[in-house]
């Protein structure tokens, strides 16, 4: 063995599954586009209050001065300047930058939430429903055809207002974090299926497999099979599945608050904006273009790296 | 080389039966009658192979052995205990006693876990904290088992079949066990690594004293290792007894068939050799009376009426289930 | 095969009752009154406790849920000044548009029906050739400008593209009228260019999520072995992707198809909303925002109609394919 073929072979052994997925990541050149434009999302909805603070603008400030007669914004393109990056809102005048940049912060707080408590609800569901099949099973794949069978925009429109309306009256005024957690619940119940389902089936496969077996013939219980056994070898679809899900749930915060359900005025989001924008479709289309470009940026550089995080996990997968 | 000293055997089987149910088809029929009724005893220390062809419930019996099935009916005891119906909790302090051996050496180790893990799993499972370490264990194991324990960290993918299942071996051996149910352990391997891997059986349970359960179609490897040998046939043990007298004086039609199948073991010539005909028929619905009947040779009209059971003759050791079994060499004289 | 059928049937209807059930629970169930958004401005309490009393508010849930099924069944009275006798599948009346729920639909479902129908032809055919193109010169740029078009499409929001595709075609080249639904036998070029923008945004979306998945199964399918058993024993290559590979691989085409047009039937919310067209989707947001609870739980029970019919017709549709799934 050369001098070379035996520090590659010191370096490839002894590398986890994990480990080479990760390697293989590291080389895809999607992976690594699409990744950083995901940190640079995340860090600018992190830093949301930091932004705001160099940019001099509040979320809510109106600049009417900026407007002319009939509401719509002074200058080029919807009025952008070096002050206003994105221009301004017509009719109430407020800054299009600084909105986006809050908009994203909440729909990737709510969109990761979801998607966290859908992916433990459908694990933990998936596997023991998988594991201990019978009377859980049945129950649990039902539940998941019945979810099939709901509409979920309809559902959530008009569950929304109900949930709201049993905890606070027609005119009170509705918290801002209430509604976000109401806009999580309602994702985290009707997504958690999709997870289950998945999870169900990799284990169902699973559990005849051979090493399964070894560890129940040393009469390994039921935690032991699921969190050391059966898990480890499923993390790679449940992540998978959670990077896809973010996107869905970005899509449907802001198709939620598209249509008028999703968060108060109070909150800034690209849903309610694009709504509002479309108004203005004719006179302003400035006010249309930056948030559907940045939701469009947002959920491609999500679907992208979650394809290649598939691609760099399943190395066979062809998808 | 049978331990005949000890009066009680370390694992005593009785009418063991499991029963699988049919799906799929258009209508329901009865169950697969995978195993149909097993008698068989293992003494301390003592190889028992159980040789058939596939499909014959050799496998289900080894997985209702440790218990990875429930049998339908017999009973199983181990070292005096009955074991047939245990729980888990009831099972627990005889796991370390009982280990399995799998076949498929890409299929029985965790991808996710370093070798070291997996070896070490059956004591972690159990709580057995061996003097010097879990670690020092594994690596002792690793070493007797022939892998090298620098690789304690490696993962399964990084290995060959062959020390594949090398490391399975080991993962049995780890908490001392007393029986290993070894279910096709090398009929996976190439034919260059098989020969390696079965010396190592033998030397380790010469070594440690086992007590083995060898599952194998294969005869050759079964003679190598095994001092008795039970065939099987649809899901029933046709003929049990000391290697020597199943290999050189078999008395069962379908033991003679089996040999007579193998080129290395075959003594006669060309014409003594008994083909079989037609294919085994389903366990869904198996003959009536002998099972073995449909394509005996030597089939007569009882064989379809009445069922043949094991018996043992003239006090020796070796049984037979048949109604006109082979004389016996001497008898025949 | 019929009792395949059978159970099919069963299934789906069971599903159906889950559903209003569990509809039925989340907004009678809940402490809101339903009444207080459900009839028009300036109610004196006198008019709401008669509305109460008409919809029968004081009984116990089961006998209101039973009397709403009833109601869907044989038809009901309804008491009281507006309506009288309501005929058979009786979904209640709304007293914010002061008809029966079940003229609303009538009024708005060939609406969502032109959007959607049309539309999922256009995104089948567009999806399954695309997969097919990029499955068959897999690695070349052709595959890769597919893939990279399915994946920007996915990651589309419906009310964008609709609105580009409105600023572009309508308010800048004038080439289409505003969107509006004409009934297709009144005038069916009115009927199709008025709607025309809709069905091409959500081909552009869902297109993009058939072509992965074609793509994806069709690739599968042709390195599995009895593929290359048919190439080895010299069929042609159009003989093989035709016969053997194409259906293997469209199975999950069909499933997803049933579920997603199914769901579309019951929710064209986006595409309603963003064209201002009046279907069955803009009616539950308009129901949501009135708080009128008859036709809220009529739109919700009419979508899970939708998604139980597609699945059972993909149910069905699979058995054809694929005779193995008739004794799973």
């Amino acid at each position: 063995m050369s001098e070379r073929a035996e520090r590659q072979d010191r370096r490839l052994a002894g590398r986890s599954p994990g480990q080479l997925a990760w390697l293989r990541l590291r080389r895809d050149r999607t992976a690594l586009v699409s990744g950083a434009v995901l940190t640079l999302f995340v860090l600018v909805a992190c830093g949301a209050s930091l932004i705001e603070l160099a940019y001099g603008i509040d979320p809510r400030d109106q600049f009417q001065g900026k407007l002319d007669g009939s509401g719509m914004p002074l200058g080029y393109a919807g009025g952008i300047s070096t002050e206003h990056f994105f221009g301004l809102e017509p009719g109430l005048g407020r800054d299009i930058f600084i909105r986006l940049v809050h908009g994203l912060r909440w729909s990737l707080v709510i969109a990761l939430a979801a998607a966290v408590l859908t992916a433990v609800i459908g694990v933990v569901l998936g596997t023991l429903a998988g594991y201990l099949g019978g009377w859980l099973d049945a129950v649990v794949s039902w539940i998941t055809d019945l979810t099939l069978a709901m509409p979920f925009l309809v559902v959530a429109l008009a569950l929304t207002p109900t949930v709201t309306l049993r905890f606070y009256g027609q005119r009170d005024a509705v918290p801002p974090a209430f509604g976000i957690a109401v806009l999580i619940a309602i994702f985290a119940v009707f997504g958690w299926t999709s997870t289950a389902r998945l999870v169900r089936g990799q284990v169902i496969a699973l559990r005849e497999r051979e090493f399964v077996e070894a560890a129940r013939a040393s009469g390994a219980g039921l935690g032991h099979m699921l969190f050391r056994q059966l898990l480890p070898n499923i993390w790679a679809p449940i992540l998978v599945s959670f990077s896809l899900a973010v996107p869905q749930f970005i899509t449907g915060e802001a198709a939620l608050s598209f249509i008028g359900v999703g968060l108060g005025e109070e909150i800034p989001s690209f849903g309610r904006m694009i709504y509002q924008s479309l108004e203005y479709l004719q006179t302003d289309p400035a006010f249309v273009f930056f948030p559907g470009v940045t939701i469009f940026a947002l959920v491609f550089a999500f679907n992208l790296f979650g394809d290649a995080l598939r691609d760099a996990l399943d190395p066979k997968s062809v998808r | 080389m049978t331990d005949a000293a000890t009066p009680e055997p370390l694992l005593r089987v009785r009418g063991l039966t499991k029963h699988f149910p049919a799906r799929g088809g258009r209508r329901r029929s009865g169950p697969v009658r995978a195993v149909d009724g097993l008698d068989f005893e293992v003494r301390a220390g003592e190889t028992l192979g159980l040789v058939g062809e596939s499909g014959c419930g050799k496998t289900t019996t080894g997985r209702l052995l440790v218990r990875l099935l429930e049998p339908t009916g017999g009973s199983i005891e181990f070292a005096g205990r009955d074991i047939t119906h245990a729980g888990r909790r009831k099972l627990r302090p005889l796991r370390p006693d009982l280990q399995i051996i799998f076949q498929d050496p890409y299929a029985s180790l965790n991808p996710r876990h370093t070798v070291g893990r997996i070896i070490a799993m059956p004591l972690q499972v159990n709580g057995i904290t061996p003097a010097g370490g879990r670690k020092a264990r594994v690596r002792e194991l690793m070493e007797l088992v022939g892998l090298n324990p620098e690789h304690y960290d490696r993962y399964p993918h990084e290995f060959s079949g062959g020390q594949r299942q090398r490391i399975g071996i080991a993962r049995a051996l780890a908490p001392g066990p007393r029986l290993v149910v070894a279910d096709e352990p090398v009929s996976a391997l190439d034919v260059s690594i098989q020969a390696q891997v079965v010396n190592l059986l033998r030397d380790l349970q010469r070594e440690l004293g086992l007590a083995f359960v060898f599952i194998a179609h294969d005869l050759a490897v079964v003679r190598h290792f095994c001092q008795r040998v039970a065939v099987m046939y649809l899901g029933r043990i046709v003929e049990i007894g000391a290697r020597d007298d199943i290999y050189e004086r078999p008395r069962h039609p379908y033991t003679r068939a089996l040999l007579s199948a193998v080129p290395e073991v075959t003594r006669s010539g060309p014409a003594d050799r008994i083909r079989l005909t037609g294919d085994v028929p389903s366990a869904l619905d198996p003959p009536s009376g002998c099972r073995f009947r449909t394509r005996c040779p030597k089939a007569r009209d009882r064989c379809s009426v009445e069922e043949p059971a094991l018996t043992r003759r003239d006090g020796a050791d070796q049984a037979i289930a048949c109604h006109y079994p082979e004389p016996e060499p001497g008898a025949v004289g | 095969m019929a009792r395949f059928l059978l159970r099919r049937a069963l299934s789906a209807v069971l599903t159906l009752f889950a559903v209003s059930v569990l509809t039925f629970l989340m907004f009678f169930a809940l402490p809101r009154d339903p009444v207080s958004g459900m009839c028009p401005k300036n109610c004196d309490p006198e008019r709401l406790e008669r509305v109460r009393q008409e919809l029968g508010l004081r009984d116990p849930l089961v006998t209101q849920y039973a009397g709403y099924l009833k109601g869907i069944v044989t038809g009901r009275d309804l008491g009281g000044a507006q309506g009288g006798r309501c005929d058979a599948p009786c979904l209640g009346w709304s007293y914010v548009n002061n008809e029966a729920v079940t003229d609303t639909l009538a009024r708005v479902l060939p609406v969502t029906l032109s959007i959607v129908i049309p539309a999922a032809i256009l995104w089948l055919l567009l999806g399954v050739g695309l997969g097919l193109v990029s499955a068959l010169r897999r690695g070349t740029w052709l595959d890769r400008a597919a893939i990279g078009f399915s994946l920007a499409g996915a990651s589309f929001q419906l009310y964008f593209v609709g609105a580009v595709l409105l600023l572009v075609f309508v308010y800048t080249l004038r080439w289409l009228p505003v969107p509006a639904y004409t009934p297709l036998s009144t005038d069916p070029w009115r009927w199709a260019s008025g709607l025309v923008l809709a069905w091409v945004s959500l081909a552009f979306l869902f297109s993009a999520i058939y072509a992965r998945l074609f793509r994806a199964q069709l690739l599968e399918t042709l390195s599995e072995d009895f593929v290359r058993t048919a190439r080895a024993k010299g069929l042609p290559r159009s003989r093989v992707y035709g016969r053997h590979a194409l259906r293997a691989a469209i199975t999950p085409v069909v499933t997803v198809a049933g579920l997603d047009v199914g769901a579309a039937l019951g929710g064209t919310v986006i595409t309603e909303t963003t064209f201002g067209i009046q279907g069955l989707g803009r009616t539950a947001v308009e129901a949501v925002r009135d708080g009128d609870l008859p036709t809220i739980m009529a739109t919700v029970l009419v979508a899970a109609v939708f998604v139980v019919l597609a699945n059972l017709l993909v149910d069905l549709l699979y058995a054809v394919i694929d005779p193995r799934v008739r004794f799973g």
